[in-house]
């Protein structure tokens, strides 16, 4: 099914099982919580060998040698790798090809250059730093994207502009023109990047920690050179991704090399530090703000300039002003991107490209503009929702963004806000209240499922899609017991495997809309072919319980089975109504902090989101999604910065003790309101991505707090105590 | 290579291990005990947790051939997926996690940490010095600060050891 037109049947809500939308258990929690969830090392490959990647110590310039011979002959060392098929970063977010391969050009300071096999990881690793390397540095390195001699690119599809900004800033009764800056961002995923490749002649099996299966057996089988009928890849279970799993990895392709070579299997994880310098970044941003706004505080003019990074030859460029689009209207308009081209880690997707960073310097300028025209900064934000896309001619589809505000707004006790800063102290605290707007696009991709009603009753679910703690296990499973009237307990999930019909994959917050759409569409199928036996249509017919009721009688499931299985697949495509309404998803974030007085340190109170995200599926693991994205928020605003060395661009905080992600005491208990609704636009079960909404805007909602309970107007991410401390008394 | 006695959840293992084998290597690799997770191997993250002798250490920080002759249990020894303990059972019922990498870690931290305040340790927010500290959210956010999760599903953490604790 192509997505075409609104799906207006709404057919879950006719379905009498009663599980959508209900706060179930994860159908995998008891084998997470007992250690027994497979995640990518700890498959029982036999006689596996292991890999440790050596990084290249400079930034740029060329290796020359490698004694390969000296740590041959380390005992129990078995191989030195350094093909050039090795990646030199991972492959993008869908790129479906293999990425920058080469291992002799040196582009960024921890790139991987080769691997050292042994017959254990201590051998390996003892290997890896032994290995010796000779190579020519490039000393012009570039590392600053704001310096005055940086290489930088203005994608001609990357502008936009719409009116004469600079006109309305000239007529405009209030302005804000402001520089904000965010520093880069690692995903942190728990679990470090790992995969054991095995071959069994031409065919290999990778066991590894991947979202998005599909795309990442074609970018493997490109990098290796090999058909993609030659790979299988399987991931179970994946601990965290949050986009640095995207795209197929170093780690793959340097096992699958390895194997080949070895002949026997090749188990390459990643060390903390390696993930930080050689999986994914999200880019530093400089973001030049201009807002103009009449007598009333409404926009007549918005520009929104931004400034990323990344490697040379990368597509990908941090997509800044996604939401700025269409979140407020404004008549005139200019949203521009321009990426320089640095010698630093790989940028690419980390939780909520764009909006993470871009809906965050937004509603900072908001809160700024709110000051500077003596207006309520929720009563500027309801002031200047559009009708419709205030860029294309096009409705918005479901879009609760004026309740999530106001709902929002009451449930917090807004209206205790002093609206002067400073003004509320609790001994050697100062207290202060900030909100932001929330928003992320909605996108649907194609995802394909197979659905088997087994003679038995019960029901079988197959698909690629993966689980990366987002819950598909449980949505997916809830959705075909849903549809075919069978309980949780009678719904086997099968995901994580590319022997199964191709999924979506997780990423883009489009998971679940997508691979839940391709159940649903099979079952629907399903359900058509019990309708036949039971002659009657498919809104006459009732599944609850392993009972079909139709015409008040009520016949048991497996009998009318009667030893057969059914199957079916459902397909479900992005169409026309990714084109002509704007989807997207919508919020609000408010949040309280205290600034101590003395020192600048800043602590998260009490914080409240309230999201709208289509129909939710399961209101228990949708509201853990946005406390997720809540409290990277937090994260982002306080303390998570990616910090390089000026000179050559390595990452100084490359491990978990030194890039702060936040701490269980670093959260205070969250409140998370989620507003049901249905949109027929964005999928046949009415469901949006709630994955990445949580933390766009987060961040903002801390720092308007920090603003209002200090004074300090902190336009540098994060908001460290040295950036508070000169407002401070 | 060095041989040693590990009691791993009430059995003896003799193991014959490089002497560079950290405590969680040899669980996992040595003992396919695979619950305890590598999340840094530098004592960062708190993944790796395991009780020895009934106190929660980072496995991943100490070397196995120190452990000759302790009694270690890891979450495999807390409960099994159809004999989930408490504890377990609570992360399930109050989504304590959500990629689960981090959990057995997690709850092997919450495990031995209602027994350090039983036993009164006090921690940097306990109101007293002496005396048993008060479940209250940030006494346990304190105490569990040293297990990440990236997830981020610290609130229902707290929760589901606040039912636990109550119910203790």
């Amino acid at each position: 099914m192509s997505m075409d037109e609104p799906d207006t049947r709404r057919r879950l809500d006719d379905m009498a099982q009663g599980l959508i939308g209900k706060p179930l258990d994860r159908t995998e929690g008891h084998l997470k919580v007992s250690g027994t969830a497979t995640y990518a090392h700890e498959w029982a490959v036999a006689d596996q060998a292991y890999g440790v990647l050596v990084r290249a110590p400079f930034a740029k310039g060329k290796i020359l040698s490698i004694d390969k011979a000296a740590v041959l002959a380390m005992d129990g060392v078995l191989a030195v790798i350094d093909d050039d098929r090795l990646l030199r970063n991972p492959a993008q977010g869908t790129a479906n090809e293999a990425p920058v391969q080469g291992a002799k050009d040196v582009v960024y300071l921890g790139q991987p250059i080769a691997l050292v096999v042994a017959e254990s990881f201590e051998g390996a690793r003892h290997g890896a730093q032994s290995l010796s390397i000779e190579y020519d540095a490039d000393e012009s390195v570039a590392i600053d994207p704001e310096a005055s001699d940086a290489q930088t690119e203005k994608p001609d599809e990357k502008q936009f502009s719409q009116g004469d900004v600079d006109q309305a800033m000239q007529e405009a009764a209030f302005t804000v023109d402001q520089v904000y800056r965010t520093p880069g961002h690692n995903s942190a995923a728990m679990e470090p990047h790992c995969a054991i490749a095995q071959w069994e002649e031409n065919q290999l099996t990778l066991y590894g920690s991947y979202q998005m299966l599909k795309y990442n057996r074609n970018e493997l089988a490109d990098s290796l050179g090999i058909d993609a009928e030659q790979v299988r890849i399987i991931s179970r279970y994946v601990g965290g991704g949050f986009g640095s799993k995207l795209g197929i990895a170093p780690e793959a392709v340097a096992a699958a090399i390895a194997a080949k070579e070895l002949q026997r299997a090749v188990c390459v994880t990643l060390s903390r530090q390696q993930v930080f310098e050689a999986v994914m970044r999200r880019s530093e941003t400089r973001q030049h703000f201009q807002l103009a706004a009449d007598k009333d505080g409404v926009l007549t003019g918005l520009s929104h300039v931004s400034l990323v990074s990344n490697l040379p030859d990368e597509t990908f460029a941090e997509p800044v002003g996604q939401a700025t689009h269409f979140i407020y209207g404004g008549e005139n308009r200019r949203i521009g991107l321009e990426v320089a081209r640095l010698n630093k880690t790989c940028a690419g997707s980390v939780r909520a490209p764009g909006e993470a960073v871009g809906v965050t310097a937004l509603e900072n300028a908001m809160d700024e503009l709110a000051e500077a025209a003596g207006i309520d900064p929720l009563e500027l934000r309801l002031l200047n929702i559009p009708e419709k896309d205030p860029e294309q001619d096009v409705s918005f589809s479901s879009r609760k963004f004026r309740q999530a505000l106001k709902q929002g707004a009451e449930a917090f006790g807004w209206e205790k806000r002093q609206p002067v800063p400073g003004q509320v102290r609790e001994g050697e605290w100062l207290i202060g209240m900030g909100m932001a707007s929330a928003a992320r696009v909605n996108v649907l991709m194609q995802s394909e499922a197979k659905v088997t009603l087994s003679a038995d009753g019960s029901v079988i679910v197959e698909t690629d899609m993966t689980d990366i703690g987002t819950g598909s296990y449980t949505i997916l499973t809830q959705i075909a017991g849903e549809m075919l009237g069978v309980p949780m307990n009678r719904v086997e999930t099968r995901l994580g495997d590319t022997d199964l019909p191709s999924a979506s994959g997780s990423g883009g917050s489009w998971g679940a809309s997508s691979s839940g759409s391709s159940v649903f569409l099979a079952c629907e199928d399903l359900r058509e072919q019990l309708c036949r036996k039971l002659d009657c249509q498919s809104a006459d017919l009732t599944l609850k319980d392993g009972q079909a009721i139709v015409r008040n009688r009520s016949h048991d499931l497996v009998e009318l089975l009667g030893g057969e299985s059914l199957q079916a697949v459902g397909i479900i495509e992005p169409g026309e109504t990714s084109e002509n309404v704007r989807q997207a998803t919508f919020g609000a974030h408010f949040a309280e902090v205290a600034v101590n007085a003395t020192t600048g340190e800043t602590r998260v109170q009490r914080m409240l989101g309230v999201f709208s995200a289509g129909r939710i599926l399961n209101e228990k693991t949708a509201r853990s999604q946005c406390y997720g994205g809540m409290i990277f928020g937090i994260g982002m605003a306080l303390t998570e910065e990616l910090l390089h060395d000026p000179r050559d661009g390595h990452i100084v905080n490359r491990d978990l003790g030194e890039y702060h992600v936040p701490v269980n005491l670093d959260v205070p208990q969250l409140d998370v309101i989620l507003l049901d609704e249905r949109d027929d636009h964005a999928s046949p079960i009415q469901a949006k991505g709630i994955g990445e909404l949580g933390i766009c805007g987060a961040a903002a909602a801390v720092v308007n707090a920090i603003y209002n309970a200090s004074g300090a107007r902190v336009r540098e991410y994060p908001a460290t105590l040295d950036k508070i401390l000169p407002y401070l008394d | 290579m060095q041989t040693l006695n590990l009691q791993v959840n009430g059995e003896t293992h003799e193991l014959s291990v490089d002497v560079r084998t950290t405590l969680l290597d040899a669980l996992r690799q040595h003992l396919h005990l695979n619950g305890t997770k590598k999340g840094c191997d530098h004592g960062q993250c708190g993944a790796c947790t395991v009780l020895v002798n009934g106190k929660r250490i980072n496995s991943c920080l100490t070397l196995a051939v120190m452990h000759d002759g302790d009694e270690i249990t890891t979450i495999e020894g807390l409960g099994g997926s159809d004999t989930l303990s408490p504890m377990q059972k609570a992360f399930v019922k109050h989504d304590g996690f959500q990629c689960g990498y981090c959990t057995p870690g997690q709850i092997c931290s919450a495990t031995a940490m209602l027994d350090e305040i039983k036993e009164g340790w006090p921690s940097y927010v306990s109101v007293s010095l002496v005396g048993e500290p008060e479940l209250t959210s940030d006494e346990i956010a304190e105490r569990m600060s040293g297990n990440l999760c990236r997830c981020s599903a610290y609130p229902n953490i707290v929760d589901a050891i606040i039912e636990v604790g109550d119910k203790s």
